[in-house]
């Protein structure tokens, strides 16, 4: 049949020959190009920017001058990078920040989260939803009325902190604090960086607790009704069952947070921002490495310094996922399986 | 049909062309003044100007994205006075000097500290000054009246700033804790003297060959007197531009503030505006000059349309009627020197008690001193206010915070 086809179109190559390559050749090479978007958006805006940050961080370049004024300086940027004190003061800051703040999200989270499968019922749903609000709200608006909250003057925290310092039922715990009110939360050093770690905990302790709900809910009612029978309170429920079934998603949510952290950004340059200072506060004591690299580089236009510092901090990332996937993860992910 | 498609398709790609003949970039407040004052220009030109508005800080940071991939920048671009060492120093502008723009010849009509900071200290003009901010005190009639203080005497200097401190910051309704105080942040004194009193040719962080002079009698005088200040507890630790800074103003908890002349705006239309009448401005205490704030227009070396590009910064920046415009709507004070002798200069301000304040500020305009610029103003004026924080906290001593910050600003300029 296919022989007589081709006779009948004449010589050289027949129509079906043409249909058979065409036909051929897009099996082949058709879900390339059906995926190829994909990866030719990546390269663009994934692939190139990594590679010229890299290549960056070895040159001194003035963006003002325009792309011609680079020059190239060696590991210049590095060496300059590591004597310089701020850039130290901004990496303990971001470590600082990221413990202080990330603790504590997954110590109210987690029990959270166990309260609410186990106790509330209906109520569930709705708490979960309220307490993922802060979450999803602009950062922006939220420092503005955490600003509102810490002013020294007619600040809302300070007016209570005063009024507990009276109360006879508080005045031993906060009597202490009269001295010192008003309290300058934002324009003292030593106030500013617990000011960010309230707000980024109340701001990121709702994701947390939808994760850990969606892990609680993966461990099976059985385990608990086992131990029921068996004699086991509460507590003992949590501490035996809750939380060796939990690890893997305490890793995953933990993971998010380092990853999270050690890039915090907009919390600390909002609030440090409005309350007049542009690095940080007083003593730069709220300058993270990721505010530091944005203003060296968009700010100073000293993109070289920046794109160094920017690897830098990608090294530390690594280096804090890598270690707690070594000591925490793996052994949690193993257990599950096995 | 498809000749009228062609047709249509021909008449909107003209359009098109047309709509792009120049394009200006800036931010608030400066665009309200442009819509009010562009369609004259346009008439005059016969031409379409497309006015790009972004906030502060991102207009800046865009404009340094479009001159460093050489495209996108508008053609005519705003500049304010924080940013202006930046480009003056480091290019992307055209000189304006050179042929065909030949900008030395308006130099005589500018407040003469603006005119310097556009241009090099090799003589290139790289932006045109358009409104200035002359350093002035705001201060409370009631608070002044209460203690029974003269203003002429409080400004004389320092010193005797400091004694009607002393007097005005008191406990005024009894609760223990003192509600009236001098100043809103003791800092601001620094800043205002720092700036004053410089050498020939020098400027506020470098001297002309790029020298840091940080750590020098200038400095360490500013910090004392704002040491002294925020030590005797006369100021009330309030940062500009915070919530706290309204309600300071609103409720009279500080009786005076350093500032440009542009403050005045703010105070009557948002931030305080039921305090009319309860506001005087004078010079700044111990007979100082100083600015806060100005904006100039330069063009883009890129632009492909420099000619027009100029004759809209002439038409803003020479056009005295332009000037005007700009000072009434958007309170941009004129750098143009001489729209002071325009009568709105004499009239009475309602919001400072009939005071003909704007007099005032003409005349420390033309008698602020040019301060030259260096590119790296910018990071040494946050290393100096960090180094200014920590000691009016008391957690270095000014000889330790100076030293540092010297070491600081010269290690960044490598």
């Amino acid at each position: 049949m296919a022989t007589r086809t081709r006779e009948r179109v004449g010589p050289g190559l027949s129509r079906s020959d043409l249909g058979m390559r065409w036909h051929r050749m897009q099996r082949r090479y058709a879900p390339y190009i059906f995926i190829s978007p994909f990866f030719i958006l990546f390269a663009i805006f994934g692939v190139f920017p990594t590679l010229f940050s890299i290549y960056l961080s070895f040159q001194q370049w003035n963006p003002i001058q325009g792309l011609g004024a680079m020059e190239f300086v060696g590991f210049e940027n590095y060496t300059w990078l590591f004597g310089d004190p701020w850039f130290w003061k901004s990496m303990w800051n971001t470590l600082w920040l990221a413990v202080v703040s990330g603790l504590p999200q997954h110590l109210i989270a987690i029990p959270l989260a166990f309260a609410l499968v186990m106790g509330v019922g209906r109520l569930r749903h709705l708490l979960t939803a309220a307490y993922f609000l802060p979450f999803i709200t602009s950062t922006v608006a939220v420092a503005i009325v955490f600003q509102t909250i810490l002013g020294t003057q007619f600040g809302i925290l300070n007016q209570a902190v005063g009024v507990l310092a009276d109360w006879p039922l508080t005045a031993w715990i906060f009597s202490g604090m009269r001295e010192s009110l008003p309290i300058d939360w934002l324009g003292r050093a030593e106030y500013i960086k617990p000011s960010i770690s309230i707000l980024v905990i109340w701001k990121y302790f709702g994701f947390n607790v939808v994760l850990y709900t969606a892990g609680l809910s993966t461990i099976p009612r059985e385990y608990y009704q086992a131990a029921a029978v068996d004699g086991a309170n509460l507590l003992q429920r949590y501490w035996f069952i809750t939380l060796p079934l939990l690890r893997p998603m305490i890793f995953f949510a933990v993971t998010l947070t380092i990853i999270g952290n050690l890039q915090m950004f907009d919390e600390p340059f909002v609030l440090t921002n409005l309350a007049g200072n542009r690095t940080g506060g007083p003593d730069e004591a709220g300058l993270t490495v990721a505010m530091y690299l944005y203003r060296t580089g968009f700010e100073w236009v000293d993109m070289g310094t920046a794109a160094a510092m920017s690897w830098v901090l990608f090294l530390v990332i690594g280096v804090a996922t890598f270690l707690h996937f070594r000591f925490l993860g793996r052994r949690s992910l193993e257990r599950r399986e096995g | 049909m498809k000749k009228t498609i062609a047709i249509l398709a021909l008449l909107s790609s003209l359009a098109l062309v047309q709509a792009q003949d120049l394009s200006i970039a800036l931010y608030p407040d400066l665009d309200s003044h442009l819509e009010n004052v562009i369609g004259e220009f346009e008439q005059q030109h016969g031409v379409d100007v497309e006015i790009r508005v972004l906030q502060h800080g991102d207009h800046h940071n865009a404009l340094v994205t479009q001159l460093a991939t050489g495209s996108g920048a508008a053609d005519v671009v705003a500049i304010d006075v924080g940013f202006i060492a930046r480009f003056v120093a480091e290019g992307g502008l055209t000189d304006l000097s050179q042929e065909p723009f030949n900008a030395g010849r308006y130099q005589d009509l500018f407040a003469p500290y603006a005119w310097l900071q556009g241009s090099t200290t090799d003589g290139r003009i790289v932006a045109m000054p358009t409104d200035l901010g002359p350093g002035v005190m705001y201060y409370r009639r009631d608070r002044f009246e209460e203690v029974g203080a003269d203003v002429d005497d409080v400004i004389e200097s320092w010193d005797s700033y400091i004694e009607f401190g002393e007097q005005v910051t008191r406990d005024t309704d009894g609760d223990g804790q003192n509600d009236v105080f001098l100043i809103a942040d003791a800092g601001d004194v620094a800043r205002a003297i720092m700036r004053s009193g410089l050498g020939e040719g020098e400027g506020v962080f470098f001297d002309a060959d790029g020298e840091v002079l940080v750590d020098s009698d200038r400095f360490h005088r500013a910090f004392e007197v704002a040491k002294r200040i925020r030590d005797a507890g006369l100021d009330a630790q309030i940062g500009a531009w915070t919530n706290e800074w309204y309600e300071a103003f609103q409720q009279g908890t500080v009786a005076t503030q350093m500032s440009g002349a542009w403050l005045l705006g703010h105070l009557q239309n948002w931030m305080a505006p039921e305090t009319a009448g309860l506001w005087g401005a004078s010079h700044l205490p111990n007979g100082i000059y100083g600015f806060w704030g100005g904006s100039f227009y330069g063009i883009p070396d890129q632009s492909e349309n420099k000619e027009l590009a100029w004759e809209l910064i002439q038409y803003l920046t020479t056009n005295p009627e332009v000037q005007l415009a700009a000072f009434e709507r958007i309170g941009a004070f004129p750098a143009v020197t001489s729209t002071y002798d325009d009568p709105m200069f004499q009239e009475p301000l309602a919001f400072l008690d009939g005071q003909p304040a704007r007099e005032l500020f003409a005349e420390i305009a033309r008698n602020i001193e040019g301060v030259a610029t260096h590119p790296s103003d910018m990071i040494a004026t946050e290393i100096v206010d960090s180094a200014l924080t920590s000691v009016l906290n008391g957690e270095s001593s000014i000889d330790e915070a100076l030293a540092e910050a010297q070491r600081l600003i010269a290690r960044r300029v490598r």
